[in-house]
């Protein structure tokens, strides 16, 4: 071959996911009638693919079990680190220690993307709320997560909220002791 | 080589198969079903069309035709697919044939046959990726897949010329 160009691979594949997941998010807006049904549509498909990655981010990272939420918080950054490339703030802490804001401060997901002015109920990132609560229910978390600033609405940042609700007991199957 | 993106797309991939599919789960009709694939379809050819223009973007002018489908075979299959077309096959009248023996979205399912009525799903993204791809390049084709036994697939690419 004469040309030899080896592309940066982590490059092309973070494009690679940006791209096909635009292309998703404009399919949808398209079927469905509302920004509501897409929102809710992203986070299930978010929360479908967290309760896969999770397994992938345990056995890549061999992490052990964590001791409270301030620990999980950290997990998620790392996972964030690994899977897209970037590197959240863990900030605004509820005085419960219940809930936290990860800021970031850049976005691969959305570096390509412009909102147009009637689309501006869309929440283009539901996904990562979807893929935060996925992963976590597989390791007996019930979370909440929600946008609450969006840099594609004219924010400074983008800021996910993360609420725990509680804590999920190991259901034995039923007529099992 | 394996970072953590890779895992990513397969299984944003993996959801949008699921997603196109589910539009018409309830509905065995075939014309619904090949709206399904056509609609995957479309998905991959317009992240196809947008990739190559980001990926060629500093690259020199292809010779011809054949240049640029060793490219796509090369360069191109190994950034998407991780490794590179296996077998290349033209008659150098417009139609050639792109095997892969170990496609990426096929390599994690059950081999030989048994699932071989699911494999359409998982290979119509893919052929819109190479029509988009080709498209921006100004080569307009028609691909069509081929699985005679998994994870091995065929890309018929036939060029549409006017």
């Amino acid at each position: 071959m004469s040309r030899s160009t080896r592309f940066d691979t982590k490059k092309v594949n973070s494009e690679l996911v940006t791209l096909t997941y635009g292309t998703l998010v404009a399919q949808m807006v398209k079927d469905l009638d509302t920004a509501e049904d897409v929102n809710k549509q992203l986070e299930r498909i978010g929360y479908n693919m967290g309760i896969r990655l999770i397994e992938d981010f345990l056995s890549r990272t061999g992490t052990g079990r964590c001791l409270d939420l301030k620990d999980t918080a950290d997990k998620i950054l790392s996972a964030f680190r690994l899977y897209l490339g970037v590197q959240p703030n863990v900030v605004n802490w509820s005085g419960a220690g219940d809930e936290f804001s990860l800021i970031l401060e850049s976005n691969p997901l959305t570096e390509l993307v412009e909102l147009p002015d009637e689309l501006k109920q869309l929440k283009y990132c539901n996904m990562i709320c979807g893929v935060i609560r996925g992963a976590l229910e597989m390791v007996q978390l019930d979370v909440q997560s929600w946008i609450v600033q969006d840099q594609l609405k004219g924010d400074q940042n983008t800021e996910i909220r993360v609420k725990f609700i509680r804590r999920l007991e190991d259901a034995m199957p039923a007529g099992e002791d | 080589m394996d970072d953590g993106t890779d895992i990513l797309f397969d299984l944003l991939h993996f959801e949008i198969v699921n997603w196109t599919d589910r539009a018409h789960s309830e509905e065995k009709d075939k014309d619904k079903k090949d709206e399904d694939l056509s609609n995957l379809e479309y998905i991959g050819f317009s992240t196809g069309y947008r990739l190559i223009e980001r990926l060629t973007k500093e690259m020199p002018r292809f010779k011809d035709e054949l240049d640029t489908m060793k490219f796509i075979c090369t360069d191109f299959w190994s950034a998407v697919y991780k490794k590179q077309i296996d077998n290349l096959k033209t008659n150098h009248n417009g139609v050639y044939v792109l095997q892969d023996n170990n496609f990426r979205f096929l390599s994690k399912m059950s081999n030989g046959k048994q699932y071989l009525e699911a494999a359409p799903k998982y290979v119509a993204f893919t052929c819109g990726i190479i029509r988009g791809s080709l498209s921006n390049l100004n080569i307009h084709c028609v691909v069509k897949a081929e699985v005679q036994s998994l994870p091995s697939c065929k890309f018929h690419i036939q060029i549409q010329r006017t």
